[in-house]
């Protein structure tokens, strides 16, 4: 099993933090080997402003899309809906879909047979969306979380969950 | 575990057949007393809750009926508007049966063409290389499965329901 990427939105559909893990495609590059590429060719700022410009458009594909998928599950649905959608899976990948009261939606890619992400993206919001950013007072809530502290718990999180663990499968 | 439905949607994303297998009928009746407590609303030709979803009276139910008499439209059978009626404080307490609206053909055509782009964009937001589109979508209320034919049709033998809580069989 394996993690592949995370996307955090906020209620107004402002993507506020994205990480990757164990992404194979992403037009045919990553993002470390762009920035190293870069490095050597001194086109860094270049080379992170497409970064950037790609990221935001998938992630505008990907709130629209999720968007879409809600209001069809709530139409679609026979009874009534209360936490609506959960998660979708193709041949390749599942999503999975965590949205809180707030209205903040994070989106966790894994492999198909990934178990219980559910309760790890509800973690996630409550041991270091919280702890890390909604406590620290020099984050802005509105604005994309630029927090190392963060950045470094989230991964040190995701890598030892048993969804990421169990990868040598 | 039942199968809600079946739809089949060609290639193009028009709704080819569609069959209701098995839809559960979603009804409550609640007396009321004076003030009423709910938002009732009038669109579509139907009369909407549009606010204060209670003891199982969901926002998007529709009235049916008010003290046993139906209602079509916005007015009762015997000929009164109910909004007029639910404003009179003499004839109170009412009771009131809500029902979750049913999907209606049109409905249907509309959602089924709507499934086909979010399968397409599904499988170009994937971050592996060549993934197909939704193969099985899960909700707290039901399970959606889709099978792409090899000339393109899609068929979701769907909404089937989920056991439990969220414990979804196959």
């Amino acid at each position: 099993m394996t993690v592949h990427n995370l996307y955090i939105f906020d209620r107004f559909g402002t993507m506020l933090y994205y990480s990757e893990w164990n992404r194979l495609k992403q037009s045919g590059i990553t993002r470390e080997e762009v920035i190293s590429n870069a490095r050597l060719l001194s086109f860094l700022k270049i080379s992170i402003f497409l970064i950037e410009l790609f990221l935001l458009q998938e992630a505008k594909l990907m709130y629209g899309m999720l968007f879409s998928l809600k209001s069809f599950v709530s139409k679609i649905s026979p009874l009534d809906t209360k936490d609506g959608f959960l998660y979708y899976k193709t041949s390749k990948y599942a999503l999975h879909y965590f949205e809180t009261p707030s209205g903040l939606k994070f989106i966790l890619n894994t492999d198909v047979n990934a178990q219980h992400v559910r309760e790890l993206l509800q973690q996630i919001y409550s041991q270091i969306y919280v702890e890390y950013v909604v406590k620290n007072p020099v984050c802005n809530m509105k604005e994309p979380i630029k927090s190392e502290l963060f950045k470094n718990k989230l991964d040190a999180f995701i890598k030892q969950s048993t969804v990421f663990a169990s990868k040598a499968v | 575990m039942v199968i809600y439905g079946v739809y089949i949607v060609s290639k193009s994303g028009g709704l080819i057949f569609n069959h209701d297998h098995n839809i559960p009928k979603i009804e409550t009746e609640k007396t009321f007393s004076f003030p009423l407590d709910i938002k009732l609303q009038y669109e579509n030709k139907k009369v909407v809750v549009s606010f204060g979803q209670r003891d199982g009276i969901m926002v998007g139910h529709v009235l049916t009926a008010v003290n046993g008499v139906p209602v079509t439209g916005r007015q009762l059978d015997d000929g009164r508007d109910v909004f007029e009626v639910l404003e009179n404080e003499e004839l109170f307490p009412v009771n009131l049966k809500f029902e979750r609206p049913k999907m209606t053909t049109n409905e249907k055509i509309f959602l089924a063409s709507m499934f086909y782009p979010l399968f397409a964009i599904a499988s170009q937001l994937s971050p592996e290389p060549r993934s197909s589109g939704i193969e099985v979508l899960e909700t707290d209320t039901f399970k959606l499965h889709c099978f792409q034919t090899l000339t393109g049709i899609q068929k979701c033998p769907s909404p089937k329901q989920v056991l439990g809580l969220n414990l979804g069989l196959e």
